[in-house]
């Protein structure tokens, strides 16, 4: 009976190989993310241990408010994503719609409040690099614990862009009655994903806002 | 009753009703056809195409750097022109030849084909990996048009950060951009293999070109990732200049050196794990015989995938690194090569007592035995301390690294090429040729690899193109070697070439060999097989043959 199934791709025997190839391969692809986003951990590791003091002051001019807002607004982020799935697999597509809609919204206004945070740090001369001129006196390392929090929260921020696009895109699927029952995979696959990106800020915010800060 | 006896490789010309009418090459003949394709088979010989295309590149750099060496004088080019050539070299052949050449081409075509599958599990992701190639091909191409890269093909820090004033960005790059066509192909070799296999393929009955190309995928998805952020932040440090490696605000260079190598060390075994599964293909098929110790060599290519993961400091043994670290991946580097010892001797158990035959696949592979030990047994002088220190950065090096990847990686997949080119085009070649061609690659690679050890235990250090007048007799031997090399590599381009309209039409299993690629016709149909395979035994079960045989001639004497 699944065999005649539209979403089924001539490859596969039936949705259940096709379901579990597709979660296996999305599983792999988390790894692969681990060790992307590892090689950024194992920097942080050696300079925080090369550089405490530097990290500390560094993180002193993070702002815990806004980071710890974003954090909240993130594990609503990885609920509504989980109830996207729950109404997927229960063929609810109002639901779906309005959940997926919902994660869109939260998503975004994680990446608002990044981008006000990161228009702080510009005025106050926090960019690595040539412009990089804080006004109070600092360990010259500190530029690092910014080139760090940058290329993290950046690469980070990157990959909620990346799933905010694919958000629109499961949305217009939704409308057009693609996702049923017995196919639902594509929702549940990318939930992974999402889960996967809110776990890494949960590793960062610590990391970069709050070791150190008493 | 001898016409009952079975001889293998007796009929490798198909008969006329044996060759298909229908099958993926004349599927569909537009561009589109090939450019859209998401069959497994036809994106192979995408990649067959462009990645010959690149090793020609690269060898085209190598001709300069061998030319320039055969004097002791500068007399060719600058030292700046010279550190292009040997940095576009190294750059081409690692990362767009080594590391894509068996998976992407004999892999590609073949996972799904030896496990009975109709295709990879994801397509579509596969013709993306390919383009992703191409697009990362056309960025280092690029960076080779605007006037190359001189970091050598590493891309040390501050070579490639505070000091360099050639196209590493573009470069870098089209790497990065690479990176992830690897990373893909691994990816769906690794859940093809897990979620489509045929009935009765159980992971012991499968082949071990497959449990290699897994072992493979692993390092590709683990490995490859770290390289990609590692290059994120050299760029970024080379366009914003955020101090990442830049000691002047405590950066370090060396933790480049580190991530780089996280990677680089396991990309070695991407290179030469492929090249071992076609290996035991290779031996099996041409002794007649069962593999010697089917699960040993099958787990020493997840110990070797492992254990490349620990190693990467021996890299670093001249660096500074600390002396205990040193210690340890001295060790650990030791420990490679017992998962590798474990396949040659194998290899070699299961040639003994074997039906030997020297077709042009064979040849290549006991030809890879031979080469990989040699690469392998200076790789443990590599890893003692004392002895690396002396020949660090020497032509020892580069001696010892081109005898595993030229001389075992090339020398397998040539082997593999000329093993399953009936099966990919439906064409043989003419076997005196490939014999000989065999032989002139296995002549000159020595010729031109060897000098090299002496030279480096004397104390030419790489990358320099101006030395001693005692060193230009070795120098020029290497050249000299280079030059039959390079003809070795050229005459089958040219008979494959040939075969694809003049030879002669293959039949569905000219090596009378035992995978399941060979139970589907020569070349095989868009969907791999009439109808899904069932798997009733193991793997290499060449006894069959005979079995066959003994029971012919019962029936004869009947």
């Amino acid at each position: 009976m699944s065999e005649h199934h539209p979403a089924l791709a001539h490859h596969f025997e039936d949705l259940d190989q096709q379901f579990e190839a597709a979660g296996l391969g999305m599983w792999a692809f988390l790894v692969q993310e681990i060790l992307f986003f590892g090689g950024l951990f194992a920097a942080y590791l050696v300079y925080r241990m090369s550089y405490p003091e530097a990290f500390i002051q560094g993180s002193h001019y993070l702002d815990i408010t806004l980071g710890g807002v974003n954090t909240a607004i993130l594990i609503c982020s990885s609920l509504t994503m989980a109830l996207a799935v729950f109404y997927g697999q229960q063929g609810n597509r109002r639901q779906l719609i309005l959940f997926l809609f919902l994660t869109i919204v939260l998503g975004a206004a994680f990446l608002g409040i990044k981008a006000v945070e990161y228009t702080h740090k510009y005025h106050e001369h926090l960019i690595p690099g040539p412009m990089f001129h804080p006004e109070e006196a600092h360990p010259p390392q500190m530029q690092i614990f910014f080139a760090l929090y940058f290329a993290m929260t950046g690469m980070h921020a990157l990959h909620m862009v990346i799933g905010i696009g694919i958000l629109v895109f499961l949305i217009y699927q939704a409308r057009q009655g693609r996702y049923s029952v017995e196919y639902n995979s594509p929702i549940e696959i990318f939930g992974l994903y999402w889960h996967f990106v809110d776990i890494v800020w949960i590793f960062l915010f610590p990391l970069l806002y709050l070791i150190g800060r008493h | 009753m001898a016409t009952a006896v079975f001889r293998p490789f007796e009929h490798q010309i198909a008969d006329p009703d044996e060759v298909p009418k229908k099958h993926y090459l004349n599927a569909g003949f537009s561009a589109k056809s090939w450019l859209l394709t998401v069959d497994h088979k036809r994106i192979a010989i995408l990649y067959l195409i462009t990645v010959t295309l690149f090793f020609l590149i690269g060898g085209l750099f190598a001709v300069f750097v061998r030319l320039e060496l055969m004097t002791p004088a500068a007399d060719l080019m600058q030292s700046e022109t010279y550190n292009k050539m040997f940095t576009m070299h190294g750059i081409m052949m690692v990362f767009f030849f080594l590391i894509p050449a068996i998976p992407a081409i004999l892999g590609n075509f073949l996972v799904p084909l030896m496990i009975g599958a109709r295709d990879l599990a994801f397509p579509r992701i596969n013709l993306l990996s390919w383009y992703i190639y191409m697009i990362g091909g056309v960025f280092t191409f690029a960076a080779v048009l605007f006037g190359g890269v001189d970091t050598g093909w590493t891309f040390y820090t501050p070579y490639s950060s505070t000091y360099s004033n050639t196209n590493v960005i573009l470069a870098a790059v089209g790497i990065f951009i690479t990176g992830f066509s690897s990373i893909l192909t691994g990816l769906n070799f690794i859940v093809t293999i897990h979620k489509m296999r045929a009935p009765g393929m159980t992971w012991f009955r499968m082949p071990l070109f497959i449990w290699a190309h897994y072992a493979t995928s692993l390092i590709q998805v683990l490995g490859t990732p770290v390289v990609a952020i590692t290059i994120v932040l050299v760029g970024l440090e080379r366009l914003f200049h955020i101090g990442i490696f830049d000691p002047a605000v405590g950066g370090d260079p060396l933790l480049f050196q580190h991530l780089f190598w996280f990677y680089s060390h396991p990309a070695v075994y991407i290179m030469v794990l492929p090249a071992m599964g076609v290996m035991s293909e290779l031996i099996t098929c041409f002794s007649r015989k069962k593999i010697f110790g089917y699960e040993f060599v099958a787990f020493s290519s997840l110990a070797i995938a492992v254990i490349s993961f620990l190693v990467w400091g021996h890299h670093m043994f001249t660096t500074g690194q600390s002396i205990y670290a040193g210690m340890v991946f001295s060790f650990l580097s030791f420990l490679v090569a017992i998962p590798s010892a474990i396949k040659v001797f194998n290899w070699t158990a299961t040639l003994y007592k074997g039906s030997v035959s020297y077709q042009a696949p064979m040849l290549y592979a006991i030809g890879f035995i031979g080469l990989f030990t040699v690469g392998g047994l200076t790789g443990m002088f590599l890893s003692t301390l004392a002895v690396d220190v002396h020949v660090h950065d020497t032509y020892f090096i580069v001696a010892h690294f081109h005898y595993i990847m030229v001389g075992g990686t090339i020398m397998a997949y040539l082997g593999g090429l000329h093993f399953w080119w009936p099966k990919i085009t439906g064409r043989l070649y003419p076997e005196g040729w490939s014999r000989f061609a065999a032989l002139v690659v296995f002549v000159g690679f020595n010729l031109t690899f060897f000098p090299q050890f002496v030279l480096g235990y004397l104390g030419m250090p790489r990358r320099y193109h101006v030395y001693p007048e005692e060193f230009q007799v070795l120098n020029v031997l290497s050249s000299a070697g280079a030059t039959i090399l390079g003809v070795g590599y050229l005459i089958p381009l040219i008979y494959f070439i040939w075969s694809l309209k003049s030879g002669p039409r293959a039949s569905a299993n000219p090596w009378s060999a035992t995978g399941l690629e060979w139970q589907t016709t020569s070349p095989p149909p868009t969907h791999n097989f009439d109808k899904t395979p069932v798997v009733t035994g193991d793997a290499y079960d060449y006894a069959k043959f005979a079995r066959e045989n003994a029971k012919a001639e019962e029936a004869t004497l009947v």
